[in-house]
C-alpha cells in the first residue's frame, strides 16, 4: 500500500489473489504505476497501467535487461548499494563467468552435471564445504549464508566499485549483452514496452520512492525458477527497494498455509525453522552438525540454540547433554528425497506405503500418468480428504483404466479413504503469504468419521507407540521416547491445537513460555518446536489468535495475529533508514535510530538488535549477531549484506543467466548451452521429452504451452470441483488460443480440441481469444497455448488434466517442476478414447523421436543444438 | 385482522405518512420484505476463522445455529481483507456441506473392485500395523530410516498439524515427507 510502482510478473494476482489485489488497486488510485508482464493478457493486465506480453519462460531475459538498463544508465541507488549489498566485495580471481564460457560458470563438472562453488567465493576465503565436496542437493547448509567468512566482514572490498573483480563490475559485464534489442528478440515484446517498464522502475525508486515486485508460481515453476526470483533480488537491491515500505519482492503463495508448511516443514530436507536435516554423508554427531551448518556472523550463528531446543521439544527428558540431546535419533536423507524422486521410486516398487493428506497428486502433480502408475505399485495408500478425489479413486477411475493399461483386478494397492475435517471443524493456525500466523477457531464438531489431521496423526502415533511399547529394538527408541502427550477434549478426543502451538513456541526449564528466540539456549534448558515461531505463544496468550480490528490500530496492525520472526512485519526493515540510522526520506520512513533513547524505533517492530547503534563496528573476533555492523541490515547473512552475487547456496550459478526452458522451440540466443545445465531430468521411461528447438521432430510439438489457475477453482480441484456454486461458475475445462492459431489449426470457439505432448493427450473446449498472444521470436511467429489445470475425472465438473501433459524436468535447487513453459501440439476434435488414446500419443511421439535419432542426442551440460 | 391496523398499512396512506409521496421507497416494501431477517441474526454463536483457500489469509465469520454452519462471510475487522472474500472464500460453506462431502471411512482391499465399509477405529489400527510392518521390513540401521513409507500433504493444513506430521514421521524414521510447496 506504500508502493509507487508495482511490477507483477509470473502472477495473475487479480484473478488468483483477488482480495490481496485490492491493495494494488488502492495504490493505482493513489497514482502508482501498476505493470503486468506475462505471456497472457488477464484481468491483472486489464487493471494494470501497463501490460507487456512476453513468451512463457523468458523472464530472466527481461529482468536481466532491467539490470543492464540500471547499470548502463547509472540508475542504481548508490549509497544503498555501497553500504547494504555485496557490490563492493572482490570475488576470487579464479571465477569464470558464464559469459566467458558459453553458458557455463566455473566449477562445472560435466560428468556429475553439477557445480562446485569453490571459485564463486569472496577473495581470500575458502568455501565452507570445500573439502572436495560439491554442495549436496539443498543441503548446502546455513554456512551458505556466510560463505567461509571467518567473521562478519569480507576480506577484500573496493568501496569505489571499480576493481575489475568486485561484484559490481562482474554484474556489469555479465548483463552487458541484455540490451533492449536482446530482450525484445528473446521475449517477443517490443523494445518500447521493455524500456517503459525499466524506466518506470528506476523513476520510482530511490530515497523518496519505492517499487515492489509481486510474483507467484509463474516464476517458481521452471527449471530455473529460483534464478528468476534471484533476478528480481538483484534489481531490487540495486534500486534500494528491500527492507523499505512499498518495496520488496512479494511471493503470492497459493495455499492457506503453504508458507507454514515450509516454516514447519512437511518437506524432506529441513527441520522446523529451516534447520537442515542430517545428510547421509556428514555430521557424525551434534557438534559436527552445528559446525557444518552454523554461519560465522548473523543469527544463523545461533543455530546451536535452535537445534538443541528442537531436540528438547521432541525428546524432552530423554534428550541430555550426555547423549547429544538425542541427535542420533534424527534420520538421514540423501541429496534428493523430494516428491518426484519418491514418485519415481514408487513406480519401481520401492515404496510400500503412502499417506496423502489434503493433496491430490493424481491431478495436481506433473505427469499424471507417472503419478497414477506409481500409486498402482504401492502395497497400501491412505487418502485423507473432504471428498473422494482422483487420488483415492485412481484404481477404478483414471485415464489408465480407460486405456486398459490398468484395471482394478490387477491393482494390488490397498486403499483407505479417511474423511477429513474442514477448517471450521477444528482449531489451528495458517501462516499466510506475509508470514502472518492467523488462528481459526472451531465453529462446529466434525460429523461421523470426519477428523482433523491433528486427530489422525496424534492418534496414529499413539496407536503405534502402544503397539511397540514392549519393543527392545533400537529402531523403536526414537518413537517410544518421542514426547507425544497432548491434552484432548470432547467425545472424539480431539488433541488441543493450543497445546501444540505452545510447544512450537517454546518454554524454559520451568515450563514458562518464552517471549523471543534470542532467549533460546544450547544447554538443554529451553525447548522450542520451531525457533522462528518462538514467542507466538507468550505471556499466556496465543498471539496468533489476536483479532484487534484494523480501525483500532495503525496500518502495520501489529495486534492482528502475529508474524514471524518476533512480530516483525517487514523483514530487514533496518534498510528503511540510511547508514546513519535516519529515514531515507520522510515519505518512506518506517524504522529509525532514536539517538535520545539509544534504540531503534518506528512504526514496525525493528528487524535489528534494538540497541545496536548505526555506527557499531565489530571487533575482529566478534561472532554471531555481534559480527554484524550497525549499518548492515541483512542480519541473516553472515556479512549483513544483501547478496547481488551468491557465493554459496545455489546449485546453478552465482547470478541468474538466461537459459531456455527444458522444452522450447528455440535455441538460446546467448549460449550454445541451451537450457539450465544443472536442471534435474527424470530417469523413467514414462517421462519422455519432446524434441526441442531446431532438432528434427520438434515440429511435432511446435507451440509454447503454459498452465494456470482460475479464480473459481483451487489447484487440483478437491475443494472446488466438488462444490456446486464454484462448478457452476466455471463448469468446463478449456484451452485458450489466439484467432490466428485457431485458423492455422482449424479450431472452432466452443468446440473441442486435443492438446498433446510426448507424455499424454487431453481434450478441452476451445476458447479463441487474443488474450493469448503470439510472439515474434528470432524472426518467427510462435503461438502460445494456455491451459487451466484444475480438472480431473471426478467431481461436479470433469475434464482433462493439464498436468498429464507435463514432464518431470526440475529446478536443481528446489526440485520443482516446469509447468509454465514447455511445448505441445494442438489439433481440432476430441481425443481418441480407450486404447486408441495411448496409441495416438505413442505414434506421434515415436514419429518425433525417430526423426530426432538422425541428430546427435542432446544431453544437459554438453548440449549444442544443431 | 384489526381493520385499523389493515388501514394503516394501506400503501397510499403510507406513501404520504412516511414522506414517500411517489411510492418509490419504503412505502413499496411488502410485508414479506418487512419481516425478512438475515439468517445470521439467529446464530447461536459466531466463530472467527480464516479462509482455507489461497495464502492471502482473508478473515471469515462462521455463523452457527443448532450445531450447523448457517453462513460464512468476510470479517470486516481484518487489516488484510477488510471483510472481502473472493468467489472461493464466499463458497466456503458450500465446500463444507456440499453434496459430495464424504463422512465415512471407505476401504478397498487389494485387487478389489469396489469400496467396502470399515470402522474408523479398525482403519486406524490397520494403518498403524501397516506402518510398523513396512518399517520393520525395510529398516536402514545406519541412517535410522525407512524408505518404504512416504507422506504427502501440508499446504492446506494447519501449522499444528504439520508439526505433528513432521515430528511423528521423524520419530518413525520416515524422511519422504513432502507437500504442495514443492509441487
Amino acid at each position: 500500500m506504500n508502493s509507487d510502482c508495482i511490477v507483477i510478473m509470473g502472477s495473475n494476482m487479480a484473478e488468483n489473489h483477488p482480495v490481496g489485489f485490492q491493495w494494488v488497486m488502492e495504490a493505482r488510485e493513489r497514482g502508482a504505476e501498476v505493470i503486468h508482464v506475462d505471456p497472457r493478457f488477464t484481468r491483472t493486465s486489464a487493471m494494470a497501467t501497463k501490460f507487456a506480453g512476453i513468451r512463457a519462460g523468458t523472464d530472466i531475459a527481461f529482468l536481466g535487461g532491467i539490470v543492464n538498463y540500471i547499470l548502463e544508465h547509472g540508475r542504481w541507488f548508490d549509497e544503498y548499494v555501497k553500504s547494504y549489498t555485496n557490490a563492493p566485495v572482490i570475488i576470487d580471481d579464479k571465477y569464470v563467468d558464464a559469459e566467458d564460457a558459453d553458458g557455463l560458470f566455473s566449477g562445472w563438472d560435466p560428468e556429475k552435471k553439477k557445480y562446485s562453488n569453490e571459485t564463486w567465493q569472496y577473495m581470500g576465503m575458502e568455501a565452507k564445504a570445500s573439502a572436495g565436496q560439491p554442495p549436496k542437493g539443498e543441503q548446502s547448509g546455513h554456512g551458505g549464508h556466510g560463505g567461509g567468512l571467518s567473521h562478519g566482514e569480507p576480506p577484500e572490498e573496493d568501496e569505489t566499485l571499480q576493481h575489475p573483480n568486485c561484484v559490481f563490475q562482474i554484474l556489469k559485464r555479465h548483463y552487458k549483452r541484455y540490451t533492449p534489442e536482446f530482450v525484445s528478440e528473446t521475449c517477443g515484446c517490443s523494445v518500447e514496452d521493455f524500456l517503459y517498464v525499466a524506466e518506470k522502475l528506476c523513476e520510482n525508486s530511490g530515497r523518496e520512492r519505492t517499487s515492489a515486485f509481486a510474483y507467484a508460481v509463474g516464476w517458481t515453476q521452471h527449471t530455473f525458477g529460483v534464478q528468476m526470483i534471484r533476478a528480481a533480488c538483484v534489481i531490487q537491491l540495486l534500486l534500494g527497494n528491500i527492507g523499505r515500505p512499498g518495496g520488496g519482492i512479494m511471493a503470492l503463495r497459493g495455499h492457506a498455509s503453504i508458507q507454514g508448511s515450509t516454516d514447519i516443514p512437511t518437506l524432506y530436507n529441513i527441520l522446523p525453522g529451516y534447520l537442515q536435516m542430517k545428510h547421509t554423508d556428514d555430521a557424525k554427531n551434534l557438534k559436527e552438525y552445528i559446525e557444518e551448518n552454523t554461519a560465522p556472523g548473523g543469527w544463523w550463528a545461533k543455530l546451536d540454540t535452535y537445534i538443541v531446543s528442537l531436540l528438547k521439544a521432541w525428546w524432552g527428558p530423554f534428550a541430555t547433554e550426555a547423549n547429544d540431546y538425542c541427535f542420533d535419533y534424527l534420520p538421514r536423507i540423501d541429496d534428493d528425497n523430494s516428491n518426484y524422486w519418491t514418485v519415481q521410486q514408487m513406480l519401481q516398487g520401492r515404496v510400500k506405503g503412502y499417506i496423502v493428506a489434503g493433496e491430490n497428486p493424481a491431478v495436481g502433480s506433473s505427469n499424471g500418468r507417472v503419478n497414477r502408475l506409481a500409486l498402482s505399485k504401492l502395497d497400501w495408500l491412505v487418502v485423507r480428504d473432504l471428498v473422494e478425489i482422483e487420488t483415492a479413486a485412481f484404481w477404478y477411475d483414471s485415464p489408465e483404466v480407460e486405456t486398459g493399461e490398468l484395471s482394478p483386478e490387477q491393482i494390488g494397492t490397498e486403499v483407505f479413504f479417511m474423511p477429513a475435517s474442514t477448517h471450521v471443524e477444528k482449531d489451528g493456525s495458517f501462516t499466510n503469504t506475509q508470514r502472518l500466523l492467523q488462528w481459526h477457531f472451531k465453529a462446529v464438531e466434525p460429523k461421523e468419521d470426519c477428523r482433523s489431521e491433528l486427530w489422525f496423526y496424534y492418534h496414529l502415533g499413539k496407536k503405534i507407540r502402544e503397539k511397540l511399547k514392549e519393543s527392545q529394538e533400537d529402531r523403536d527408541k526414537p518413537i517410544l521416547e518421542l514426547q507425544w502427550h497432548y491434552p484432548t477434549s470432547g467425545q472424539i478426543e480431539e488433541p488441543s491445537a493450543e497445546a501444540v502451538i505452545a510447544e512450537i513456541s517454546g518454554r524454559d526449564a520451568t515450563g514458562q513460555a518464552l517471549a523471543a528466540y534470542k532467549l533460546l539456549r544450547a544447554d538443554g534448558t529451553t525447548s522450542c518446536g520451531c525457533w522462528i515461531y518462538c514467542g507466538v505463544y507468550a505471556e499466556d496468550e496465543n498471539k496468533a489468535a489476536r483479532k484487534k480490528p484494523h480501525w483500532e490500530q495503525n496500518y502495520t496492525a501489529l495486534e492482528w495475529a502475529w508474524a514471524w520472526p518476533a512480530n516483525r512485519r517487514l523483514l530487514y526493515n533496518r534498510a528503511s533508514a540510511d547508514p546513519d540510522g535516519k529515514p531515507w526520506s520522510e515519505r518512506k520512513k518506517l524504522v529509525w535510530w532514536d539517538d535520545e533513547q539509544k534504540k531503534w524505533t518506528g512504526t514496525d517492530t525493528p528487524d535489528f538488535e534494538e540497541e545496536k547503534p548505526p555506527d557499531y563496528v565489530p571487533d575482529d573476533d566478534a561472532e554471531g549477531p555481534d559480527a554484524i555492523r550497525g549499518d548492515h541490515p541483512f542480519i541473516m547473512q553472515a556479512d549483513g549484506r544483501g547478496w547481488l552475487f551468491v557465493p554459496q547456496g545455489l546449485q546453478d550459478g552465482p547470478m541468474p543467466t538466461y537459459y531456455e526452458p527444458h522444452e522450447s522451440p528455440f535455441d538460446n540466443p546467448l549460449y550454445a548451452q541451451r537450457a539450465n545445465p544443472a536442471r534435474q531430468v527424470s530417469t523413467v521411461d514414462e517421462d519422455p521429452y519432446n524434441p526441442v528447438a531446431n532438432e528434427p521432430g520438434a515440429d511435432e510439438y511446435p507451440f509454447v504451452m503454459t498452465t494456470y489457475r482460475l479464480t473459481e477453482h483451487h489447484t487440483a480441484g478437491g475443494m472446488t470441483r466438488f462444490t456446486p456454486y464454484l462448478s457452476e461458475l466455471q463448469p468446463a475445462m478449456f484451452v485458450e488460443v489466439h484467432p490466428e492459431l485457431a485458423r492455422e489449426r482449424g479450431l472452432t470457439h466452443g468446440e473441442w480440441a486435443t492438446i498433446v505432448t510426448a507424455r499424454s493427450a487431453i481434450e478441452a473446449r476451445v476458447l479463441v481469444t487474443d488474450r493469448m498472444r503470439p510472439v515474434k521470436v528470432d524472426g518467427r511467429v510462435t503461438h502460445q497455448v494456455g491451459l487451466p489445470y484444475h480438472w480431473g475425472s471426478r467431481g461436479l465438473t470433469t475434464g482433462g488434466s493439464a498436468n498429464d501433459l507435463l514432464h518431470l524436468a526440475l529446478d536443481p535447487n528446489v526440485h520443482i517442476m516446469e509447468t509454465k513453459g514447455l511445448t505441445c501440439d494442438i489439433q481440432p476434435g476430441r481425443r481418441p478414447k480407450g486404447a486408441a488414446l495411448a496409441e495416438f500419443v505413442t505414434s506421434k511421439r515415436d514419429r518425433a523421436l525417430r526423426a530426432r535419432e538422425t541428430a546427435p542426442r542432446v544431453e544437459p551440460g554438453s548440449e549444442r543444438s544443431t | 385482522m384489526e381493520p385499523l391496523k389493515t388501514l394503516s398499512r394501506w400503501p397510499l396512506l403510507r406513501q404520504f405518512r412516511d414522506g414517500d409521496p411517489l411510492g418509490l421507497g419504503q412505502a413499496a416494501q411488502s410485508e414479506r420484505s418487512r419481516n425478512l431477517k438475515p439468517r445470521i441474526d439467529e446464530a447461536d454463536h459466531t466463530a472467527r476463522s480464516i479462509c482455507p483457500f489461497c495464502a492471502v489469509g482473508c478473515a471469515q465469520l462462521v455463523y452457527v445455529k443448532d450445531g450447523e454452519v448457517t453462513q460464512i462471510e468476510g470479517d470486516p475487522a481484518s487489516p488484510i481483507s477488510r471483510g472481502r472474500l473472493c468467489p472461493k472464500g464466499a463458497a466456503s460453506k458450500n465446500m463444507h456441506d456440499g453434496p459430495l462431502r464424504e463422512y465415512k471411512v471407505k476401504y478397498r482391499r487389494p485387487y478389489g473392485t469396489s469400496w467396502e465399509e470399515l470402522s474408523l477405529d479398525d482403519a486406524m489400527d490397520m494403518i498403524a500395523d501397516r506402518i510398523i510392518e513396512a518399517r520393520a521390513a525395510d529398516w536402514d540401521e545406519q541412517n535410522r530410516r525407512t524408505m518404504s513409507i512416504a507422506n504427502l500433504g501440508g499446504a492446506t493444513l494447519d501449522n499444528e498439524e504439520n508439526y505433528l506430521i513432521k515430528k511423528l514421521c521423524t520419530g518413525l524414521g520416515i524422511v519422504q515427507v513432502e507437500n504442495q510447496a514443492r509441487i
